[in-house]
């Protein structure tokens, strides 16, 4: 047990005080879901927060502050996260288009390859539930740069980028199938992979993986989607 | 022959069960005034590698449109990988393109490695069977690629060099995987298991053999005048082409530009392997099959000189990482009875160590967690860049596995290629991108 007063004085310095650190949502408590008696697994007081959302300070790295020099579209980047060696460019939907258009086509930059879009879902990020992830290549320079454009799920628009990148055609129909974000200006957003007449987009969080239980010698083998999670 | 659509709106609508072509012909198309003919090709269809359905509008033999229709093959990999431990990841990825199940291992591999930050860490030896398996499995794909392609131009010949070449490739992997496909050999943090005693010589005399099939399936296509006529020219796609829709991969390479992330942006030490980037200038079916044989040839020197490294000074060192909150306690073994857990690893957590076996038990069925964040890693797989976009919230399951899958890119590439042409070259066209429907609908 330290108290203050019993730590030893340090003459004329002044201890500073710690940065503020807002601390993350918490994601969950306790362990194997025991909330309603005694847990006796010994883990009741875990707290599990989730992972801060990270914004990178310059300078980046690398090649990374000559992107982000080059595009000079500050206003249009939310945030700039540099991350296990790979730059990630936060960008406000609304400009996205203007962002695609000079990667693609501004001499620095060049980003000439589009390796497609993938969707995630967070639905605990409140107004930014659905992001769109656009992973692009230069082959001038041989660099690799992305792009997260993020929408709330009550308005899932994103501007679609077809007239930038139209490989992007077949990726923003998937990522409307599994997600449901619908890419405005698509010249013909359908589904790709689920059936056209299917009720809801499978890879939300919130739709269930299905599945049934497996009987085998007696036991029951729960389906994939209700076994322990240890997350 | 018909029922079930509006003729006003859709036309005259004929459904082809068989052998009946000439009743279809005599019955509507020569009397029907109108010119344009939509044909729906597939799903099954013998020569659209696998269940690909194309809509093709035709105006007398010339296609005006066509449309690839995919999804018939969805198995929803990336969802069920969400409920399952990192490992066991890799039993997935493997059934996506099932001709080159290495590839998608090491892709998502890669990917998880780049997460939990170990790159650096994983075994020289572990990086060498990697680059061999890898080299062998394309050639087993491009082998597939060929023979197929040749079968669907309808000559036999190479389908039958090609398949019996690659039945060489799916012993070898046997050998050492214990199985011909769907390995889950590549694992986080290294390979499951070490290569068997004699695989070194297996792989020798592969090396020995197999140029000699190259040369025969050369021999075959390279200058044979009906295989030219039916590919020279043929579903064209320049550079600007295959920039503008995503397409990497031999369809780049045939349109002259050497983009190779093997050489480009090395992974699991290719920059130390000595190889060329095979290109040509002709962007047409016959560039790309020259560009595959190349890559074949090309990928035999890479498999020599990793088997050299394997068998000399890489020999006896580990190859699964030296962290045992990561990689898995066993030594597997492959024993008469499969591939499992080696003896001695049972007889020290069955008998002698209570804390190995807990330590055991929690890393196979909890498995590792891995911090949260996420990663993009690539490789240069047959068909052209796979890339794995791996997310992860800090637990012990993937949040979010997307791959970027070659066929999937180079397939939409299809109607560009096509439209314009005969409809005899659609086939060609079709067979040129390659495109394996397990890894276009994951």
């Amino acid at each position: 047990m330290t108290s203050p007063d019993n730590l030893p004085e340090v003459p004329g310095a002044e201890v500073p005080a710690a940065p503020e650190v807002p601390e993350a949502p918490i994601a969950r408590r306790g362990m194997f879901g025991a909330a309603d008696h005694g847990d006796t697994s010994g883990y009741g007081g875990l707290v599990v927060r989730r992972a801060p959302q990270l914004s990178s300070p310059r300078p980046y790295g690398g090649y990374f502050d000559e992107i982000v020099d080059s595009l000079a579209l500050d206003d249009a980047v939310e945030r700039v996260v540099v991350d296990r060696g790979e730059l990630t460019l936060h960008v406000k939907r609304e400009r996205l288009l203007e962002v695609a258009q000079k990667l693609r086509d501004d001499p620095a930059l060049r980003f000439e390859l589009s390796l497609g879009v993938s969707g995630v879902h967070y639905p605990h990020l409140a107004g930014e539930e659905l992001r769109a992830v656009y992973h692009l290549c230069s082959i001038t320079h041989n660099r690799r740069v992305r792009v997260e454009v993020s929408c709330p799920d009550s308005d899932p628009h994103i501007p679609s980028t077809v007239g930038v990148y139209p490989g992007h055609d077949w990726h923003e129909r998937e990522t409307y199938d599994f997600f449901g974000i619908v890419f405005d200006g698509h010249p013909a957003l359908t589904r790709i992979m689920m059936p056209d007449d299917w009720d809801g987009h499978p890879q939300r969080k919130d739709y269930p993986l299905g599945g049934i239980p497996v009987e085998y010698r007696g036991a029951t083998v729960p389906a994939p989607d209700s076994r322990r999670s240890y997350a | 022959m018909t029922t079930g659509y509006d003729e006003a709106t859709e036309g005259k609508v004929y459904s082809v069960g068989g052998a009946d072509w000439d009743d279809v012909v005599t019955a509507g198309v020569r009397d029907s005034e109108a010119e344009r003919l939509v044909v729906n090709m597939g799903p099954q269809h013998p020569s659209t590698h696998g269940v690909l359905r194309l809509v093709l509008t035709l105006d007398g033999e010339t296609v005006t449109e066509a449309r690839g229709v995919i999804g018939y093959l969805h198995t929803g990999i990336e969802k069920n990988m969400e409920y399952r431990t990192w490992t066991q990841g890799t039993t997935f990825v493997t059934r996506m393109d099932y001709l080159s199940p290495i590839f998608n291992e090491t892709a998502y591999c890669l990917g998880v490695e780049k997460l939990l930050g170990i790159e650096d860490r994983i075994p020289d030896r572990a990086q060498a069977i990697r680059v061999m398996m890898m080299e062998l499995n394309r050639i087993s794909s491009h082998l597939v690629a060929m023979g197929t392609f040749g079968m669907e131009l309808g000559a036999t010949t190479p389908f039958l060099f090609g398949y019996r070449d690659r039945e060489m490739i799916m012993d070898l992997f046997e050998y050492i995987t214990g199985l011909r496909m769907n390995h889950a050999y590549i694992r986080p943090g290294g390979v499951s298991v070490d290569l068997p005693a004699g695989a070194v010589d297996k792989v020798g005399e592969f090396l020995k053999e197999m140029p000699k099939r190259i040369k025969d399936i050369r021999k075959l296509l390279d200058a044979n005048p009906v295989y030219l006529s039916r590919t020279r020219d043929v579903a064209y796609l320049d550079l600007t082409g295959c920039m503008a829709l995503g397409i990497t991969g031999p369809i780049l390479r045939a349109s002259g530009l050497p983009w190779d992330l093997r050489k480009s942006q090395p992974y699991c030490g290719y920059e130390t392997y000595e190889f060329e980037v095979a290109t040509e200038r002709g962007c047409d079916v016959y560039s790309r099959y020259l560009v595959r044989m190349r890559e074949m040839e090309e990928s035999l020197k890479i498999v020599e000189q990793a088997l050299d490294r394997i068998a000399g000074p890489l020999k006896g060192d580990p190859v699964m990482i030296e962290d045992k909150k990561i990689g898995w306690p066993a030594q597997l073994a492959l024993g008469p009875d499969g591939l499992g857990n080696s003896p001695d690893h049972i007889a020290h957590i069955m008998g002698s160590s209570m804390e190995a076996l807990i330590h055991h038990f929690k890393l196979v069925t909890e498995g590792f967690r891995v911090p949260a964040g996420q990663a993009y890693a690539s490789i240069e797989s047959p068909k052209g860049e796979l890339g794995a976009h791996v997310v992860s919230d800090g637990g012990t399951r993937p949040y979010r596995v997307h791959f970027r899958e070659p066929s999937f890119c180079n397939l939409q590439g299809f109607p560009a290629m096509a439209e314009g042409g005969q409809v005899a070259d659609v086939i060609a066209a079709v067979a040129s991108i390659d495109p394996v429907m397990g890894g276009v609908d994951r």
